[in-house]
């Protein structure tokens, strides 16, 4: 009994959890799909929880050490570049009074970066 | 106070931690509805960094958790890799980046699945439930669900790992963005692929405790992220990302089913959900179905036969200078830009805002046209214009644009094309008819920026460039937009 409950039980969650994305994210505009995307990517790096949680395993060998080691850098980068590019990106969309001097421009030395021709 | 010892066996209790999961949802939800609007967006995101900042302190709490040094090792590991990556790379990367991101994290979740097999892969199939209180611990047998979910995370955490990674090379022109495909046999070899992982997955789930077979199947989802992804044209690389997003998802929700943790399964289930509307959303755009884009190609081979055609048309093309568009910009009323992946490579959008500035300054009325997949994800165009700062409401959506491109006295398309192709309205034949289009032909000229008569990522020719109200400027996109904007305040 205890072992169908607790499967039920986050079925449950699965199945909610399921529902609050579509209805939170349907309301999403057009306009700010691709930080939406890159924000709902840097969510799932919560995979990092389950490389924290083997760590916590007894009798783990070398070997599954050394891959919860990068399972927790993968997670990390997810999480951590997720975040952040998601904020420069949204930092964008924040109106500013005054341009500021385009520092950007400066890195434009890679402008022919490719041989895709305008699409 | 309480005592310490009553205080830390709190802190430690389950219920603590799930509070703080609890907490760690709330922050998730509401940031995501943050992410609903330009203004809120910003904090929604912190908001939803927040949260996953408690969730990962709740898993430090968690009874049993040690190896610290090694935990602090991969998590530095992970901010030195991942906080410059970000940091640095440029706005016109961004869809690259997002597929890295992503592919790590499904990198991590198969990774994850093989260690919870090396540890608790003894028990699969073996039924031997050991209930050690009233929860379901790890190291004691597995019930056979947690060894389908963690089986089913290994699968899918492979192919979203190997498919994105091969999104980003496609995307960053390490490999080549054209289908790269083994003709109709594909299909064959990729249901194969399906077929073999799944089959062994099925027998480890069943109780094959060998560690071969289960890093055959981790090769074999491998292989099949490769499989599918490689045939598929860049031009649908957005849509392949998105729905790897999502599968990533899944994958984590999948591994907080198999470790009981309800924080992976509620985070998981959320970007699955999102993800899978974000897919649908851009094939709709693009007239794309989601098992035709995995399928490969455009209808099978319909891109690269249509790609061959740029010399044949029977129309003339009318090329123009700086100097004339710049005239022709000077004398209108109504100037709507319409902005492409061109302009996204040639970095262009700085230039753009000058130059639509100086038309401002002349009494031009100007708004730019956003097409929902102009460049290689939704919304890209417009990162980059807010990047230039260009006001939020010039930037007008497909269904708002389009009514206005007949009191438009010149269209100005920088770097886009299939966008603007009439033929996904004139022409039942094309690969690409029924894709809603930015109507520029409806306005009274177009001046189109482009480099050279080459077709776009869709392989296929553009009518609009024989229309005789159509002149074309070629060059890449930021000099020829800076050319104009000299020439004008010239004039």
């Amino acid at each position: 009994m205890i072992l169908a409950s607790v499967l039920t039980t986050n079925l449950a969650i699965l199945v909610l959890a399921g529902f609050i994305g579509f209805v939170v994210i349907s309301k999403v505009p057009n306009t700010l799909h691709t930080p939406l995307m890159s924000g709902t990517n840097a969510i799932h790096g919560i995979v990092l929880l389950g490389g924290l949680l083997l760590f916590g395993l007894a009798g783990l060998d070398a070997f599954s050490k050394a891959l919860l080691v990068i399972a927790v850098a993968f997670g990390t980068i997810n999480v951590v570049g997720g975040f952040l590019v998601t904020d420069r990106m949204l930092d964008m969309f924040k109106s500013r009074p005054k341009p500021k001097v385009e520092e950007d421009s400066a890195g434009e030395g890679t402008s022919g970066t490719d041989g895709k021709a305008g699409s | 106070m309480i005592a310490l010892p009553l205080a830390t066996s709190f802190v430690q209790s389950e219920s603590f931690i799930y509070v703080l999961y609890i907490i760690a949802f709330a922050l998730f939800i509401q940031g995501l509805r943050g992410l609903s609007g330009p203004t809120t967006a910003v904090r929604g995101n912190r908001i939803a960094a927040v949260g996953m900042a408690i969730a990962v302190i709740a898993t430090f709490l968690s009874p049993g958790e040690g190896n610290w040094g090694l935990i602090a090792l991969g998590i530095a590991l992970g901010v030195a890799v991942g906080v410059p990556a970000a940091r640095q790379v440029k706005m016109t990367a961004m869809p690259q980046m997002v597929a890295l991101f992503n592919g790590v994290g499904g990198g991590a979740v198969a990774i994850i699945s093989w260690v919870e097999f090396r540890s608790l892969g003894s028990t699969y199939g073996g039924r031997t439930f050991e209930i050690a209180g009233e929860t379901i611990r790890l190291g004691g047998g597995v019930p056979t669900y947690v060894a389908i979910f963690s089986v089913f995370a290994a699968i899918v955490g492979s192919v979203s790992f190997w498919g994105s990674n091969i999104a980003f090379g496609k995307l960053q022109e390490i490999i080549p963005g054209r289908p790269i495909s083994l003709g109709p046999a594909q299909q064959i070899v990729n249901l194969v692929l399906l077929i073999l992982a799944v089959a062994a997955g099925i027998d480890l789930i069943a109780g094959a405790h060998s560690e071969a077979l289960f890093i055959g199947m981790l090769v074999v989802a491998a292989l099949l992220g490769n499989a599918v992804v490689l045939p598929i044209g860049g031009a649908d690389m957005p849509v392949v990302i998105s729905l790897l997003n999502a599968f990533t998802g899944l994958s984590a929700a999948a591994t907080g089913m198999a470790l009981n943790n309800p924080a992976l399964i509620v985070a998981g289930m959320i970007v699955g959900a999102s993800g899978s509307i974000l897919t649908n959303l851009m094939a709709v755009a693009m007239n794309r179905s989601i098992p035709s884009i995995v399928a490969g190609g455009f209808g099978g081979g319909g891109a690269v036969e249509g790609a061959e055609g740029a010399g044949d048309h029977d129309g003339t093309v009318r090329s123009t200078s700086a100097a004339d568009a710049a005239i022709q910009l000077a004398y209108a009323n109504r100037v709507v830009v319409v902005p492409g992946y061109g302009m996204a490579v040639a970095q262009a959008q700085h230039a753009v805002r000058e130059l639509t500035k100086e038309l401002e300054s002349r009494g031009v009325e100007v708004s730019y046209a956003i097409h929902p997949v102009a460049g290689r994800m939704p919304g890209h165009m417009n990162v980059l214009l807010a990047e230039a700062d260009v006001p939020y409401d010039q930037l007008k959506e497909m269904d708002d644009a389009n009514p206005e491109f007949q009191r438009t006295d010149v269209s100005l398309v920088i770097g886009a094309n299939d966008v603007t192709n009439p033929a996904a309205k004139n022409t039942p034949s094309s690969p690409i008819y029924g894709m809603p289009i930015l109507e520029v032909a409806d306005s009274r000229s177009v001046i189109v920026i482009k480099r050279s008569m080459n077709p776009g990522f869709a392989g296929i020719e553009n009518e609009l460039y024989f229309d005789p109200k159509t002149s074309m400027l070629f060059g890449d996109a930021k000099s020829a937009v800076s050319e104009i904007t000299a020439e004008l305040s010239a004039l």
